[in-house]
């Protein structure tokens, strides 16, 4: 079998006394969308922050294509390939939609070390912008100030600018979390159809878009990953069931 | 269309400054030549600050460090006899940049109230440097040998001819800075101030954006030293004492932020209201320091704020 | 080397003022996240009302005790009529709003003493000096303002250590949300917390009056300095500032007695006579890009900040 695309290994971080993520290990095979679940403060977050580089571990490696990326912070692993989402949204508020996404487009072609010609010109950050911001369904709104913006569309924005870095890997951080039905439908429709092109590790609450988008699941509870499988095979694992509902602690 | 307003906005506030020579010659005020030229050095100095501080987020409070460099590249080029402008003001405009480029690399590393803290007390400590240059005069400091020469091009000793120069330098930088900030490279800084982990995130190292644009505006403002030193035939450490600093950044949170007009209208302003107050009495500090006072606490977005009646709009 | 010794004990007593001032500045940042650039001015009030006072009292000890509560009483005014609203504000606006009130206040000394330097005369029992050691004499009043700093700094690490008010002076400085649960009344310990570090601001420059020129300004000059200090220690930290103080004294004050004398002996005096002076004023800050290359968050930085 080919090498998985992400593979984490005994990856560690505490705040203070705390071990937020402890020896995790983690393989996220190419392609796969792999969700990761746990109770509030399991460690999910930091996960995805040392995923990301936002986070230097105290301990632990991690691959990513092929090339161990430990030492690499959160710009140059964007450059690899690897895209995210906060939990907490994060935009850039006072810019409109489509600047948003024309400056993740502009963190990816040429350098930004130009002076001179406006942005807002520059037909090759412009026009794939529109196709990704049209893409999520935002394309309406693109001139719109990003702060004005609904809850529900800041987080597909957010998604538009993960996705105009082209990357290789998608980290999401409850994408659907805070969203009414109808808005937290309308994203797990567009992941469904981002989760042909990609890879997805997808950290989320919201079990009916779990099991409706992941292809494995990965349970963790107090900063270690306690079971992985196929939805079927977590939903029926009575270890899973009891430190998840909470009907006991773990060891 | 907003671009037509801003051009409208510049070409209306440049006939303006054009006209006070020869309305001061009408007026038989020269003193007026003199203030309006001041006006408009601080102008650029506030300008060249304003990039970093409201559109880079860098609250910089050792802006005047730059000023003092351009000004004493001037002044001890001349002691020696090099009178050459050109040179002069490119050494001015070089060390003032080499000054930023060191102080932002160590600086720049960190944030918030640190960052504050640091550019100050590197400004204290070329300010104490230029105290003890003995030989530059010292705590006194010196007067300049003789205005810069530019090969006949143009007379720095012709009030006026020095006057024009200046309006021409701050029409310049106002729209070089304008590109600027609507370039890739500004969209980065502002992106950077705006939400920093989101630049980070998609692909952005602010750290060499920043520092970029910290060396960028250490030049701008070396050149503002150069025309200062120029100015007041004079130079002394007080360029570069802190209070300086602090009051360049008032003139541009004055003006309002985070817009070119903005710092020129708070350098205008504020430079007006203290030789107004200073008339009236000697202890004009005392009503200006609650004036910045209420300023912050009540009109942060500035003069420009009110005038343009809506928020400076980013990207 | 007993030159050396008394240099050294020159340079504690700087370091002890610097304490005196860092630790006020730094706990208002740590607990009410306000860089407060007026801290200076405290200190400069408490030179000229300790001045003023002993004059009009007669009795340089008087003047002083006096001086200590009149000075925090401005702190408290200061804080309720112009601080208070500035905490939730970042920290442009904060700079920017304590620059004003330096403004303000160095005007207004200048106004009621003017603006030339005044300096106070100490009373006879404390102007002599005292055998230290056998051949090295060292000045009463130098000693008396070592041993009141070391005593304001024991006093206060008790404060903070074992008191309720240090006990929430400790929390409030790590989780602000925490102490307005415990149903404290938040503002009343911010002023309170404001009024100690006046207070303390307001002792070392009741102190300084004697050793320095009281003048115009004088806050500005050793703020910055305190500033290199919260820099070096690490904010928010009181034993930061200990340790941050100590060494910005020692260095700033042995470098301006000795960096000239040692240069000569490696460059010719007359270059050393050039280079000792501005050498020894940039030393500290020399220092500080030092730490700050190889620390950025200082020798004790606080966690979670
Ligand atoms: N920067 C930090 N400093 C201190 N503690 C932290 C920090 N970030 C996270 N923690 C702690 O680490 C633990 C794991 O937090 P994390 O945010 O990763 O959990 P999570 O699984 O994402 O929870 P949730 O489902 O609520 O988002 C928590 O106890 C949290 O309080
Ligand atoms: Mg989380």
């Amino acid at each position: 079998m080919a090498e998985p695309l992400v593979a984490v290994r005994g990856l560690s971080k505490s705040f203070g006394g705390l071990r937020a993520t402890d020896r995790v290990d983690l393989d996220v095979e190419d392609g796969e969308t792999h969700a990761i679940i746990g109770p509030n403060g399991a460690g999910k977050t930091t996960l995805i922050g040392q995923l990301a580089g936002d986070l230097r571990p105290d301990a632990g490696t991690t691959r990513f294509a092929g090339q161990d990326v430990t030492s690499l912070d959160a710009p140059a692993r964007s450059r690899l390939g690897l895209a995210r989402s906060f939990q907490i949204t994060s935009i850039f508020p006072d810019f409109s939609a489509l600047d948003n996404v024309a400056l993740a487009v502009q963190a990816h072609s040429g350098s930004s070390f130009r002076f001179w010609r406006p942005a807002r010109a520059e037909r090759e950050l412009r026009e794939p912008a529109l196709a990704v911001l049209d893409g999520v369904g935002l394309g309406a709104r693109a001139d719109v100030l990003a702060a004005t913006l609904a809850h529900g569309e800041q987080r597909q924005l957010e998604i538009a600018m993960a996705l105009a870095t082209r990357p290789r890997l998608l980290l999401l951080d409850e994408p659907v979390a805070g969203m009414g039905l109808e808005e937290t439908q309308r994203m797990v429709r567009l992941l469904s159809t981002l989760k042909r092109r990609l890879t997805i590790v997808l950290v989320e609450h919201d079990m009916d878009a779990v099991f409706t988008l992941a292809d494995r699941i990965s349970v963790m509870v107090y900063g270690r990953i306690i079971a992985t499988g196929s939805p079927e095979g977590v939903r029926s694992n009575a270890e899973v069931r009891r430190a998840y509902l909470g009907e006991g602690t773990p060891p | 269309m907003a671009i037509s307003r801003r051009a409208i906005v510049l070409a209306a506030g440049a006939v303006l400054l054009a006209l006070v020579p020869p309305v001061a010659g009408l007026l038989n005020q020269p003193f007026y030549v003199d203030l309006f030229r001041r006006m408009m050095i601080f102008a650029i100095a506030a300008l060249s600050l304003d990039l970093i501080l409201g559109y880079g987020g860098m609250v910089s409070f050792g802006h005047a460090a730059y000023l003092g460099i351009g000004a004493y590249a001037v002044g001890i080029l001349a002691f020696y006899g090099v009178d050459n402008g050109f040179l002069q003001w490119s050494v001015a405009v070089a060390a003032s940049a080499v000054a930023a480029l060191v102080i932002g690399a160590i600086s720049i590393r960190t944030s918030g109230v640190y960052f504050i803290m640091i550019t100050l007390a590197f400004t204290q400590m070329l300010y104490y440097l230029g105290i003890s240059l003995e030989t530059y005069g010292g705590d006194n400091g010196m007067p300049l040998r003789t205005r810069s020469q530019f090969a006949g091009l143009v007379d720095l000793r012709n009030p006026s001819a020095f006057y024009y120069l200046v309006l021409a330098l701050l029409v310049l930088f106002l729209v070089l800075g304008r590109r600027l900030v609507d370039a890739r490279f500004g969209r980065v800084i502002r992106a950077a101030r705006s939400n920093e982990p989101r630049a980070r995130a998609i692909g952005f190292s602010p750290f060499r954006y920043k520092l970029a644009a910290f060396v960028l505006a250490g030049g701008a403002c070396g050149l503002a030293g150069a025309l200062l030193a120029n100015q007041t035939e004079y130079l002394t450490p007080d360029f570069m004492h802190w209070t300086r600093s602090g009051e360049i950044m008032f003139m541009v949170i004055l003006g309002g932020m985070g817009t070119l007009f903005g710092p020129v209208l708070g350098a205008v302003v504020l430079l007006g209201l203290e030789d107004v107050l200073s008339a009236l009495t000697e202890h004009w500090q005392i009503i200006l320091g609650p004036f910045l006072v209420v300023v912050v606490l009540f009109a942060k977005r500035g003069l420009f704020g009110l005038v343009e009646g809506e928020v400076p709009r980013d990207g | 080397m007993l030159l050396v010794l008394e240099q050294a004990l020159n340079g504690l007593q700087y370091g002890v003022m610097l304490f005196l001032m860092a630790a006020g500045l730094t706990l208002v940042f740590g607990i009410m996240n306000l860089v407060n650039l007026a801290h200076g001015s405290l200190y400069m009030v408490g030179a000229y009302l300790a001045t003023a006072l002993a004059r009009w009292t007669g009795s340089f000890v008087l003047g002083g005790l006096l001086a200590l509560p009149a000075t925090l009483l401005v702190g408290v005014v200061v804080e309720v009529v112009a601080l208070r609203t500035l905490y939730e504000r970042d920290h442009l606006d904060q700079v920017l709003a304590t620059f004003g009130l330096i403004l303000f206040f160095n005007e207004l000394v200048a106004i009621v003493w003017g603006r030339a330097a005044i300096y106070t005369s100490l009373p006879p029992s404390l102007s002599g000096s005292f055998v230290l050691l056998p051949g090295l004499r060292y000045p009463t009043y130098r000693a008396l303002v070592i041993g009141v700093g070391v005593a304001a700094a024991v006093f206060l690490y008790v404060l903070v250590t074992s008191t309720r008010l240090g006990m929430l002076i400790r929390a409030g400085a790590s989780n602000r949300t925490m102490v307005a649960a415990l149903g404290v009344n938040i503002r009343w310990l911010y002023t309170l917390v404001f009024g100690l570090g006046a207070a303390l601001a307001g002792l070392a420059g009741l102190m300084a009056g004697p050793i320095y020129a009281v003048q115009p300004g004088m806050g500005e000059q050793i703020l910055i300095q305190v500033f290199v200090v919260i820099i070096i220690g690490g904010i928010g930290s009181i034993r930061g500032a200990v340790a941050g103080a100590l060494v910005v004294g020692m260095v700033d004050t042995l470098g301006r007695a000795f960096l000239r004398p040692t240069l000569s002996t490696i460059v010719s005096p007359a270059a050393a006579d050039k280079a000792g002076p501005a050498l020894a004023s940039m030393l500290i800050y020399l220092m500080m890009a030092a730490v700050l290359f190889f620390r950025p968050q200082g020798l004790f930085p606080t966690r979670g900040r």
